[in-house]
Formats: C-alpha cells, sequence, structure tokens
C-alpha cells in the first residue's frame, strides 16, 4: 500500500477532543464528522485537507476518549495516513481495526515539516520525503497488526474467520 | 511461570497456561459495554456483518448515559438505536430513564461486573472496574461489535507496572489525590499501554469508592487497564451484589514487572490538575488565586456515595457565592436515592447547588452547564483537555470533591480547611 500526500503537523498529546470535540459526539454520519475535525486548533483544516494528506504528530496522539469517531473523522477527511512517535492505545487500536494506516516513527516527526510532500510505503514503514529527498524508517508493524492492515480491518477479519470456521 | 494478576486473568480467558507481555491473544470477554456514543456505531457494523443475535444477552450492557435525558434531536436519534437494538436483542442490562446512572459507576453497583471478569467497554473508564480485581479496559466501537458477535477479542498482553503505595492519608486526601499525584510523575503516557497495578498499605486501608476512583484514571496515564487485587474490602463490598460467581487472583509474589514504584502517600496533598492535561498537576498549597465560575461535582470519576458525602461535610451550612454554578451530579439513582435520604440534598439546596439527574452531562461538554468563552470550572472529573467542558477558550481544573466543595464556597480554588476550619 502506497500513499502519497502533503504533511499536516500536529503537536504532543494531541486529545480525542481535538480530532473531534465531544459536541459533535451525537452524530455518526463520517462526512459530517469530517467536517469538524480538528476544527478547535485550525477551523479550515477540513476545508484545506485533500485526500491522499498525511497527518504528523508529536507523541500520545489520539489520547483521551475511546470514540472511534476520532479516527473516522480523519478518514472522512481525506487523511490517509498518521505518523506520530507514539500513539494512545485505544487510538492505535480503533485506527487498525477501522483500517486507517498509522505508523510510529521518531525521525520522520523530528524532521518533516509542515507542507512536505511524503510517499509512504505502510507495509514496509518506509517514508520517504521528496521535499527534501531523505528517508526514515517507521517502527515494524507486529504480524498481528499486519493481518487486519490486509483483511482490511477487524469486522472484515472476523468475517472470513467465521465463514472458514 | 509467575504471573501478574493482569497476566492471569488473560492467560484464563484465553485459555492459556501462561502468557507475555507483547503476546497476542484471542480473549472470552465476560461483559462487554457500551454507551449512547459508542454503540450506535457498534450497532451499525454489527448489522453491516448482517449478525442476528448478540453472543450472549446477558453479557452485553447497553447505559445510555452521555446526552440522556435526550438533550437535542440528535442525541435522541442516537439513544434510540441502541433503546431499539436493546429490546430487539432482550438484553438483560440495558439501563434507561430512571435506572441509567454513570455507567462504570453503576455496573459494579448492579454487581455486573464481578472479580477476575475481562471486561471490555467502549468507553476509555471502563478501566474503573479493575478496582474490583477484574481486567478491564476500553475499547472502540468496532471491537465492541466484534465482541456483540463473537464474544471474544484480541488483546495485546501489556507489561505490567507496579505502584506501591505507604503511609498514612493526609486529612482531605483520596483515591483521586493519589491518582492525579501518579499522572503528575509519571505523564499522561508514562504508562502508555501498560497495566497499572496499585498495592501497599495505603491501598488496603483504601475505600473502595477511592479505589474506583483511582482506577478509573488509569487511562489518564495511557494505561492500559488499572488494578488491585481484591481483598476484604472487595470481597465486603461484592458479596452482596455479585450476580454471578467470580473468582479472585492475585500477582505472583516473583511477578516480572517493567517498572516498580513507591510513593509515600503521607507526603501527599490534595491535588489540583490545571488546564489542560490531567499531568499539569499541583499541591493544593501551591495553587495561588484563581477565581472560578463553575463547580462541578460528579462523574465517573467521583460522582458516588463517598464523594456526595465529602462534599456535604464542606457545604453544610454554607452558601456559595451568587456568581457561582455549583452542580452536583449523583452518578446512579441509587446514589441520588440514598443521597437525598441522608438529608444531603437538602445540605446541597441549602448551600444554592444545583442538583442534576445521574448524567455524564458536562464531564464531556455534552450538556447540563457547558462553559462560555473564558469561564473556569473545577470539576472532580477526569479530563481538563482544551474545550472538554465546552468553549475551546474555557478552562477546567481537576480535583477531589473535597476541594471542589470548598472552592464552590470560596469561589476560588481553595483548600477545604479553608471552610471548615482545622479540626
Ligand atoms: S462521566 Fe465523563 S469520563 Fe465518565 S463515562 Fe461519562 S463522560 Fe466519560
Amino acid at each position: 500500500m502506497e500513499i502519497k500526500g502533503k504533511v499536516w503537523k500536529f503537536g504532543k498529546d494531541i486529545d480525542t477532543d481535538r480530532i473531534i470535540p465531544a459536541r459533535y459526539l451525537n452524530i455518526s454520519d463520517p462526512k459530517e464528522l469530517a467536517r469538524h475535525c480538528m476544527e478547535d486548533d485550525d477551523p479550515e483544516f477540513a476545508k484545506k485537507v485533500k485526500s491522499g494528506d498525511i497527518i504528523v504528530a508529536d507523541k500520545n496522539f489520539g489520547c483521551g476518549s475511546s470514540r472511534e469517531h476520532a479516527p473516522i473523522a480523519i478518514k472522512a477527511s481525506g487523511i490517509s495516513c498518521v505518523i506520530a512517535r507514539s500513539f494512545a492505545r485505544i487510538f492505535y487500536r480503533n485506527a487498525f481495526n477501522m483500517g486507517l494506516p498509522i505508523l510510529e516513527c521518531d525521525e520522520a516527526v523530528g524532521s518533516v515539516s509542515e507542507g512536505d510532500i511524503l510517499k509512504v510505503d505502510i507495509r514496509k514503514g518506509v517514508i520517504n520525503n521528496i521535499t527534501r529527498n531523505e528517508k526514515y524508517h517507521a517502527q515494524p508493524i507486529p504480524p498481528f497488526m499486519q493481518e487486519l492492515i490486509n483483511e482490511g480491518g477487524l469486522m472484515k477479519w472476523i468475517k472470513r474467520r467465521l465463514t472458514t470456521s | 511461570m509467575p504471573m501478574t494478576i493482569t497476566e492471569k486473568i488473560l492467560a484464563k480467558h484465553a485459555g492459556l497456561r501462561e502468557v507475555h507481555p507483547g503476546q497476542f491473544i484471542n480473549a472470552r470477554v465476560d461483559i462487554a459495554l457500551g454507551n449512547d456514543i459508542t454503540a450506535p456505531i457498534a450497532i451499525k457494523e454489527f448489522r453491516n456483518l448482517g449478525a442476528k443475535k448478540v453472543f450472549n444477552r446477558n453479557r452485553v450492557v447497553l447505559v445510555p448515559d452521555h446526552f440522556t435525558p435526550n438533550k437535542d434531536i440528535k442525541s435522541a436519534e442516537q439513544c434510540k438505536i441502541i433503546r431499539n437494538f436493546a429490546r430487539e436483542q432482550k438484553l438483560t442490562h440495558y439501563y434507561d430513564g430512571g435506572d441509567v446512572g454513570v455507567e462504570h459507576a453503576l455496573l459494579p453497583e448492579k454487581g455486573v461486573v464481578v472479580p477476575g471478569d475481562l471486561v471490555i467497554g467502549a468507553d476509555s473508564h471502563t478501566c474503573t472496574y479493575g478496582a474490583m480485581g477484574a481486567f478491564s479496559t476500553g475499547v472502540g466501537s468496532t471491537d465492541l461489535a466484534a465482541v456483540m458477535i463473537t464474544g471474544e477479542l484480541w488483546f495485546r498482553v501489556p507489561e505490567s507496572m507496579k505502584f506501591v503505595l505507604k503511609g498514612r492519608l493526609n486529612k482531605w486526601v483520596y483515591g483521586k489525590d493519589l491518582i492525579l499525584r501518579i499522572i503528575g510523575d509519571i505523564g499522561v503516557d508514562g504508562a502508555l499501554y501498560k497495566a497499572m497495578e496499585f498495592c501497599g498499605p495505603t491501598i488496603n486501608k483504601l475505600s473502595m469508592d477511592s479505589r474506583f476512583s483511582l482506577c478509573n484514571m488509569a487511562v489518564e496515564a495511557g494505561g492500559k487497564n488499572g488494578i488491585i487485587s481484591p481483598d476484604n474490602t472487595t470481597e465486603a463490598y461484592i458479596a452482596k451484589r455479585a450476580e454471578r460467581r467470580y473468582k479472585v487472583y492475585k500477582s505472583d509474589r516473583d511477578a516480572v514487572y517493567g517498572d516498580v514504584r513507591e510513593y509515600d502517600c503521607s507526603e501527599i496533598k490534595p491535588q489540583v490538575a490545571f488546564p489542560h492535561l490531567p499531568e499539569n498537576t499541583r499541591n493544593i498549597t501551591d495553587v495561588g488565586n484563581i477565581p472560578i465560575d463553575q463547580v462541578v461535582i460528579g462523574s465517573c470519576t467521583n460522582g458516588r456515595m463517598e464523594d456526595m458525602r465529602v462534599s456535604a461535610r464542606i457545604l453544610r451550612g454554607k452558601k456559595v457565592p451568587s456568581h457561582m454554578r455549583l452542580i452536583i451530579i449523583p452518578a446512579t439513582p441509587l446514589i441520588y436515592k440514598q443521597s437525598m435520604k441522608e438529608g444531603l440534598f437538602d445540605i446541597f439546596l441549602g448551600a444554592g447547588a444545583i442538583i442534576s439527574p445521574p448524567t455524564c452531562g458536562p464531564c464531556l461538554g455534552g450538556h447540563m452547564g457547558i462553559l462560555a468563552e473564558g469561564e473556569r470550572a473545577l470539576a472532580t472529573t477526569n479530563r481538563n483537555f482544551v474545550g472538554r467542558m465546552g468553549h475551546p477558550k474555557s478552562e477546567v481544573y481537576l480535583a477531589n470533591p473535597a476541594v471542589a466543595a470548598a472552592t464552590a464556597v470560596k469561589g476560588r480554588i481553595a483548600h477545604p480547611d479553608e471552610v471548615v476550619g482545622k479540626r
């Protein structure tokens, strides 16, 4: 799976209330949620993001609530991948379960600037910075999580197991 | 191989003799919980997969507590989805109307969760039940859907961190202060992916309500679960409530921990977490003069009986300033009733408080007490993120109910001793 897009950069400890404020949790439609993605940090974010773009954030991205509305809003906004130093654990689970690719990579977070163009090979965990002509290697994704990605998320994984057993 | 309590419960539910940190397992789930925010998405996935019946109607628990009583049309629609689903699936544990309470206060109180259980909830504070010696962790809606269908879920066995708490608690110091102190120490990702095991003489003497507050905020340090081995206090609490037989697990003496930390609790003062992260903690004595517009006492962290009684002790015979909005939210109908019976409502109303029906309400900026631009709240809740209780430019400070009640009386963050005097 190869992804190419422009970088939107965020700091550390970006919590789920910032990704999608609780006042929108009475909605579950992905497109509507996407309109409010990151809105308290940047009210124009949803308008500016182009399909394929990439979020690069510091440590503990997605901390706080278990709301799947957060990765749903990110994915529906057109973001193709999130790269961070680390992810909060429920966000990490949710992203794999619903098929939003995420990578942990200190090197990329330290070197990438907003607006850079990245080309990312999710499977290999290789991040190419086209703008700066640099290459970074992300933490390898555990085999089980690879399996979830290959399958297209947890529900598809379950479906296959239910039909084959 | 020696194991921690967390590893033992996970191994048992995965049908394995032993497990080790980092291992991926598929485990049987005893209780799966969803609320009015997370369950609608799970129900959609359940239907998308063509599932017809939940794996066990006694083990799927739905509690519409966040935006209820329905605050607007959109939330009413979300609640309707889960109400219809609960009825269709004949769920034993569906709580609505006058039976609803804040989920993490309600489930232990009803004996739905018991020691030794493996519990998942599509709500991050599901880690609360660790206080009863269960492995309990927050997950997302897709996970909930998976469990509703299969009764199982994938887990990565966490490494355990041990927190040994010693020393006598100071006056006005509770479970809330212990966990705030720990989060202030290790940071909001200090226990990322890890099990936080609490033990030691201070824990042994701690009330159940304080234990729930303590484990409730494990997720605020990034923890996967918080856990306390059951003892006599646990047994006394659960014996009269448990609706199933339960099993008590304890960590082996030589179990392996990634980190062991010791705290002398006699040095811990009431804590206040400053905006906008729970790790920004200070001693109440180092807070300075911070005027407050609204005080909220409630939530899955501090809306239990102990919290109501502590608040009443401070508020008795006092009156909050006219510009102060003091909102008190007993977390469950039983706590509501008991508070009324003990005459606490007279004290609260006499002090000028607003008593809300059990709901999450303002804790997540939902309803029943939203902040305007520039306003400041002090709350007994668990998160003070940007915009958590309303306007993105409002502020939330976190503290225990004694500090909260004293703050309401003074109109600024205050030490309980300032209100009731040293005794
Ligand atoms: S009281 Fe607050 S933290 Fe607890 S479940 Fe409700 S919204 Fe979440």
